[in-house]
Formats: C-alpha cells, sequence, structure tokens
C-alpha cells in the first residue's frame, strides 16, 4: 500500500522546493517577513528556511494565514514544522550557545523552518531529529 | 519609628488581602480537540454547577473565547477566584472539506470553517490578556506539534506561567512519557478531563503556578 501511494506522487500538479538563507530576512520587520514568507507558500512552494522566526512572528503568520482562509481561492492553510538544534543534549548548554549565537548572527540560525501550503503538504510529522512531509495526491 | 512599622505591617495586609481577592485570569489553550472545553467544563461544574461550553467530536466545537467569571476553586482548604477562559482550538489549517466526513451538510461546513479561522485569529488575540495558561494536549497525539510548540514559545515570551496537561490519560494510546519527554522544562500533569482522573494533582499544580502570577 505504501509503494503504491509513493507511486502515486506523480499525480501532484507541480510545486517546487524554495530555500530561504536568513540573511534574505534579517533585516526586514514582522510585517515583512511574514508577507515575504506568505508569498511564497501562496505561491505553490514548500518554503526551507535557515532559522526561525521569533515567537511572536509564527503567531502572527498562523493569524495571518487564517484570515486569508475563504478570502484566497483554495488556499486552505499551511503546514509549519520547526527543527531546532537545542532538540536533545544538554538544553541549557545549548541555550546558552543558541544565545549567543544569535547575539553574533542577529537572529537564530540555527534552527530550520519548513512551511507549506496545505494543499500541497497533507501532514508534517515530526520528533526532535526528524521531519516527515506526507504530500497530498 | 513604631508608628512607621505598624503602617508598613496595615499597608502589606491590606495588599496581601487584595492579591489574594484578586481574579486570575486563567486561559484553556491548545490545538483543537484536546479536551480543553472538557476540562473547562470540569472544573466549573465543581465549583460553580454549570457548565462552560459544548464538547464535540467534530473539531473546532469552541469557536469563540468563552469564559466564567469569579470561579472560586477551593483545595485543600485553600480559595482562589478564577476567570476561567476556554479558547478555540488553534490550527494552522483549516478545509471545509474535512468537516463533511462527520456528514455535515456543505453549507454548515463551510459556516463551521469560516467561524473556526476567527476563532483561531481571536485565541491569538486574547494570550496576551491571560495571568495563567493550562495548554491542554491530547495524550495520544504527537506532541511534537508545531502549534503546540508556538504556543508555548509565545507564552515563554510573555512571562505568562504555563502549566502543560496531558489530557485523556484513559485511552489505550495515551504517551504520557513523550508528552514529558517534549516538554522538560514544564509540569505535565496527565488527566482524564472526561472521567476526572487525577484532578486533585492538577488542582494543586494550578494553585502552586498561581503564586507566579504576577
Amino acid at each position: 500500500m505504501a509503494e503504491k501511494r509513493g507511486r502515486n506522487l506523480g499525480k501532484i500538479k507541480g510545486f517546487s522546493i524554495q530555500f530561504l538563507p536568513y540573511s534574505e530576512i534579517r533585516g526586514l520587520g514582522s510585517d515583512e517577513r511574514i508577507r515575504k514568507i506568505l508569498g511564497i507558500i501562496l505561491a505553490n512552494n514548500i518554503l526551507i528556511l535557515q532559522g526561525r522566526l521569533k515567537a511572536d512572528e509564527e503567531t502572527r503568520l498562523i493569524g495571518d494565514t487564517m484570515a486569508m482562509i475563504g478570502h484566497v481561492k483554495d488556499f486552505k492553510g499551511i503546514e509549519l514544522a520547526v527543527i531546532s538544534s537545542s532538540n536533545g543534549g544538554n538544553r541549557a548548554v545549548n541555550k546558552m550557545k543558541e544565545e549567543l549565537v544569535n547575539i553574533i548572527t542577529g537572529g537564530d540560525v540555527s534552527a530550520i523552518t519548513i512551511i507549506g501550503p496545505a494543499t500541497i503538504v497533507k501532514e508534517m510529522k515530526r520528533n526532535p531529529k526528524k521531519i516527515e512531509l506526507l504530500l497530498n495526491k | 519609628m513604631a508608628l512607621k512599622i505598624f503602617k508598613n505591617f496595615i499597608k502589606r495586609m491590606f495588599s496581601n488581602l487584595f492579591k489574594n481577592k484578586k481574579e486570575i485570569k486563567l486561559g484553556f489553550y491548545g490545538p483543537p480537540n484536546a479536551g480543553k472545553t472538557s476540562l473547562a467544563n470540569r472544573i466549573c461544574k465543581d465549583f460553580t454547577g454549570e457548565e462552560l461550553g459544548s464538547v464535540s467530536k467534530v473539531p473546532h466545537e469552541t469557536r469563540n473565547v468563552q469564559f466564567k467569571e469569579k470561579v472560586e476553586i477551593d483545595y485543600k482548604g485553600k480559595k482562589l477566584t478564577f476567570k476561567l477562559v476556554d479558547t478555540p482550538g488553534i490550527a494552522t489549517k483549516i478545509d471545509y472539506e474535512d468537516f463533511l466526513k462527520y456528514n455535515m451538510k456543505k453549507g454548515d461546513a463551510k459556516q463551521r470553517a469560516k467561524e473556526a479561522t476567527e476563532g483561531v485569529v481571536e485565541s491569538i488575540k486574547w494570550l496576551d490578556d491571560m495571568d495563567l495558561v493550562v495548554v491542554v494536549l491530547d495524550a495520544a497525539e504527537n506532541p511534537y506539534n508545531q502549534v503546540n510548540i508556538t504556543i508555548i514559545g509565545n507564552l515563554v515570551a510573555r512571562k505568562i506561567p504555563i502549566l502543560i496537561v496531558a489530557n485523556k490519560i484513559d485511552m489505550k494510546k495515551a504517551d504520557m512519557k513523550k508528552i514529558e519527554a517534549a516538554f522538560p522544562e514544564y509540569e505535565v500533569v496527565g488527566i482524564s478531563a472526561k472521567y476526572g482522573k487525577n484532578l486533585e494533582e492538577f488542582y494543586e499544580s494550578v494553585f502552586k503556578l498561581s503564586k507566579k502570577v504576577k
């Protein structure tokens, strides 16, 4: 059954994966960051972002996404996952390291954020060390 | 000097008196269908005799923030007054077609989806108003859902005390250890809101955490 599902990948109408280095959003304000990300998602891309958004930006992204459902044709929302190097190991030491890196780089670049439109990404299954993307047929 | 000490004593006594009388805004946050309303209902029924909202197997049953004021919880002789705030489940996607699986008519499903999206926005707006938040998770589901992490991240950024509740521990698939492993920095209490299991530990944790409310 799983093999059969795998072969059906050809039925997906089309999408691309776009990588966005943190340097592309470092200088942007929260509004511009979210606009940029949503622009990429609405063009049917799966976004791999170096780093992660701030906590309040993540909720704003969710809020803005909700506001678009029903107003943008066929848009059903997003799937979102963040995988961070701080998962596992000595958390206190990792946190200190992270904060130091954040000061130097001007943001959290140690994480990877994956965002995809729900029309393409059915589910993002994650555990501390792995993210699985299940795509819609 | 003696007068000054006496004045300070009176002042402290009154401020403590008012501090204790203060209504603590206790929010219930989490993903849809985790049991936020079931837990809020259980507390309300135990201490006021009334329920707060309706529950359903269909996700996004709570689509508006609903609250109950002046809920006085009496635990082991101590009393605290809460404003219970039950919020709609936070999600990153809402598809009306998911509701059709529950034999809902297309029009009703679309309306429910519309209200659910508005509910998520409302939930997020209320985050700023909370004194204390209970993050309700389904113990049978994968805790590494980004919504859970985002909610907790926001509460930490706002310095709001958090209690994580792993609900539905009565279910076979429930895995408390997995929830605890996902959030090792927080206290996790396993309960069954439906059957009223382990609520004593829940109240104890809420009272303990209430001391951190500013």
